[in-house]
């Protein structure tokens, strides 16, 4: 066949399309984002360091301090999604708790839908207004510069220390004690397995399946394959990404190319059931993440651990009530009951592991103990001395903060979202 | 032996027209009996007063002045969708991939805000978007088209897999341009604003009167172009049979390039709108499922651009009513919704059977 888009009809239709192709081709080739933030001193004096962890007494909240008081939660996704129904079960908790009327809006996509409901909170007489998922992030700035008056609260968000605003505030838990203390109970399985003579100790591989390459997701499996090496010191661990928050048909795939390589127990950092039915299925051990999952998975849970978000909501709702400041970035930690583990299934733990776990927290509780303890990882083969984390989040992706204090990583101390993001010896990211 | 002929209980056969009163009281009887059974579905099983459900339904769209033009901001980038996938639909051109024109529009509308913000004057820089979102739009469905006029494709499959090839650009481009790694690109040139197309800082809804403005006027040159212009006669006559088309002297293939480089383009237009003057970011899901939704609301409206204004209205009203509803009600959440809406538009697109087609019954047989 002939072609038949003649030369006039294409001009016709393309006339104004010419220009565009090549910018379609810069496109192609240019991907630098220029950043537009004010540039050295003045951008400077805007950042503010102020995490703290206080914790909240509900009972000193009077019935006439909450009275005409409303509450509003923005969610990503509904009660299908395991990390989402772990936000949604604390919010209906930490209002009832003051007994406060709360208005839920679930499924709110990641763009002007979030500052359109935001909008709309405000309307609808919320004081205070929570969103869970990291994209909200800036169209829940955007809701907080237009209404002053109302508090805004971002969990997982990074930019609250550095945008000067009185009513926008961050928040997350150490949740990296938690993944350690689920690497406790890892670790306790690969030492009865290899006790057990079903593996040697060179075969201790773990598997884990991350959302993104990002800090968040980093710092959680670098604390849990810590955890495990701690207890199991031939532990190693390979890691997969699904560059997703949520895709069971590629969470399951994941973990399922991890135990044909041979992982012998596994762990996940994305939020559906995927990566705990495909173990349940190949009958190898999984340590779960934002909730128990022994329902679904009795012969392969281990344990799982979580934030629990109920702290946190009770400190920035009791704080609005009583007109006092809230700080920029608020962390929870095992102390203020924000980081939890789950029970441990006794069909499949080691035996003696709640005995080991007491003690570890013990040590971490009382500072004995650290995490990110630069003696117990090496990269590249030598001890990391300094360390720039990206801690204000310019758009630059350069870090700028010096994050090695006293022979250890500071995680989630200069802001609540965790910054850890170095690839250490040990892990091996398979796909790259 | 029987040696009766067995007629059937009924038959269906087709209507002559109706009278336009005759069909809109079936289409009214069809959402009376529509919103009964709701009530009904909903008393049964959530035990909500359906009263109280309707009355949310309704302050889903007009509760506040924000809640209207969130209405009508919702209802513009659908109808500008419906508009783009009509022209091939009347070709009989299955475009069902409204969905990745819109996001490949979206691409380069952000594509340009990220690499040229702040280096060209505003003027230019909207231009380029207003540009580049239409071309990405109309070459991402002249693809298939060109595939389709040259070697007989099949439509429907190709332009719905060019769907998943844009949402993989799309989640490529926001992983280039978010180096943290957690594929989340943010408000682009927050600071600046550079690219943000104007009204942006209008007080309230108000920051979405361009969006509406430039849709109503999309929607009265889409109606000329089907009804007045030589290109929307050409195309129903391909639409209606290929070979008379060719028979008259139309040039098929070269009708259904042209007509697929319009219908992408506009849907460039939609991703233009949503990125450069709504959401001033990027991602694989702001589309939104519109260019899905498009099909029905332009099949709903029988391809008229005017009755599309009142289907998509339909539609956006539906679904911010289901927002509501399941923030309303502690019982009721979204996926009840989903069932109230999903029973309102059976009973909508069944009616449209009973219009077109008559249902005639068994007479009573004498030897019986």
């Amino acid at each position: 066949m002939k072609n038949t888009l003649t030369r006039r009809d294409f001009m016709k239709v393309f006339g104004l399309g010419t220009a565009s192709v090549a910018a379609m081709l810069a496109l192609a080739s240019c991907g630098k984002k220029e950043e537009t933030a004010p540039e050295g001193e003045d951008r400077d004096a805007k950042v503010v360091f102020d995490n703290d962890s206080t914790p909240f007494d509900v009972s000193s909240v009077t019935a006439d301090e909450v009275k005409d008081f409303k509450v509003g939660f923005i969610f990503l996704h509904d009660e299908n999604s395991t990390y989402d129904k772990n936000f949604l079960n604390a919010a209906v908790e930490a209002c009832n708790s003051f007994g406060v009327p709360y208005v839920l809006k679930t499924n709110i996509p990641e763009g002007q839908e979030c500052y359109d409901t935001a909008a709309e909170l405000v309307d609808d007489g919320c004081n205070i207004i929570f969103a869970d998922s990291f994209g909200h992030e800036d169209f829940m700035i955007q809701a907080a510069r237009e209404f002053p008056e109302v508090e805004f609260c971002h969990a997982t968000g990074t930019k609250a220390h550095t945008e000067g605003l009185e009513n926008y505030h961050n928040a997350f838990a150490e949740i990296y004690e938690g993944r350690f203390l689920a690497g406790i109970v890892a670790g306790m399985k690969l030492n009865e397995m290899i006790d057990s003579g079903k593996i040697t100790a060179d075969e201790a591989k773990i598997g884990y399946v991350g959302a993104y390459p990002y800090a968040e997701v980093k710092s959680g499996y670098t604390s849990f394959f810590l955890g495990a090496r701690y207890i199991c010191p031939s532990a190693t661990m390979e890691v997969t990404f699904t560059n997703s928050w949520y895709d069971e048909a590629l969470e399951k795939e994941g973990a399922n190319k991890l135990i044909n390589r041979g992982c012998v127990l596994i762990s996940q950092h994305a939020d559906s059931m995927g990566a705990p039915t495909a173990c349940e299925e190949a009958g190898v051990p999984d340590v779960s993440y934002n909730g128990s999952t022994i329902d679904a998975c009795p012969n392969t849970f281990l344990v799982s651990s979580r934030i629990d978000w109920v702290p946190y909501m009770q400190v920035m709702i009791g704080r609005t009530a009583k007109k006092q400041k809230i700080n920029a970035d608020w962390t929870g930690t095992l102390a203020t009951g924000s980081v939890a583990l789950t029970d441990l299934n006794p069909n499949t733990v080691a035996a003696g592991t709640q005995e080991k776990l007491d003690e570890v927290k013990a040590m971490l509780n009382d500072g004995s103990l650290k995490v990110f303890d630069t003696a117990t990882f090496t990269v590249n083969g030598e001890t990391l001395e300094t360390y720039l984390a990206d801690i204000n989040d310019w758009g630059d992706f350069t870090g700028e903060t010096e994050s090695i204090k006293d022979g250890a990583f500071v995680e989630s101390f200069f802001r609540s979202a965790p910054s850890f993001d170095i690839d250490i010896d040990g892990i091996t990211n398979i796909d790259a | 032996m029987n040696t009766r002929t067995h007629t059937p209980l009924f038959h269906i056969s087709k209507r002559g027209q109706l009278p336009w009163y005759r069909a809109w009281l079936i289409r009214g009887i069809a959402l009376a009996v529509a919103l009964l059974l709701c009530a009904l579905v909903t008393t049964v099983f959530t035990g909500v007063n359906p009263l109280g459900v309707f009355a949310a339904i309704i302050r889903g769209s007009f509760g506040t002045a924000r809640k209207f033009w969130v209405l009508l901001q919702e209802m513009s980038i659908l109808l500008c969708v419906a508009l783009a996938v009509t022209p091939a639909f009347m070709m009989r051109f299955w475009n069902v991939g409204g969905e990745g024109q819109i996001l490949m529009g979206g691409l380069a509308t952000a594509a340009c805000m990220i690499v040229f913000g702040d280096k060209v004057p505003n003027g230019l820089l909207i231009l380029t978007m207003v540009v580049a979102s239409i071309a990405a739009g109309a070459i991402w469905g002249a693809i298939p088209a060109v595939f389709k006029a040259k070697w007989n494709t099949n439509e429907t499959l190709f332009t719905l897999m060019m769907n998943y090839v844009a949402t993989q650009l799309v989640a490529y481009y926001c992983n280039v341009w978010d180096k943290k790694g957690s594929g989340i690109v943010g408000i682009i040139n927050p600071n600046t604003h550079s690219g943000w197309m104007p009204g942006w800082n209008s007080p309230g809804g108000q920051k979405y009167l361009l969006n509406i403005v430039v849709v109503a006027l999309l929607t009265v040159g889409v109606y000329i172009y089907l009804r007045y212009s030589k290109h929307g006669y050409e195309l129903t006559v391909v639409g209606e049979s290929e070979r008379t088309a060719r028979y008259v002297g139309i040039k098929v293939e070269r009708v259904v390039i042209r007509t697929m480089l319009l219908s992408g383009g506009l849907c460039g237009l939609a991703g233009l709108l949503l990125v450069g003057s709504t959401s001033h970011t990027v991602s694989t899901t702001i589309a939104g499922g519109r260019g899905f939704t498009a099909v029905m609301v332009s099949w709903l409206a029988k391809f008229n651009p005017v009755m599309m204004v009142l289907t998509t209205f339909l539609i956006v009203f539906l679904q911010r009513g289901a927002g509501e509803l399941s923030s309303s009600f502690a019982q009721i959440n979204d996926s009840f919704s989903d069932i109230l809406t999903g029973i309102i538009l059976f009973f909508i697109i069944g009616s449209e059977f009973f219009i077109t087609y008559k249902i005639n019954f068994r007479k009573a047989e004498k030897e019986a």
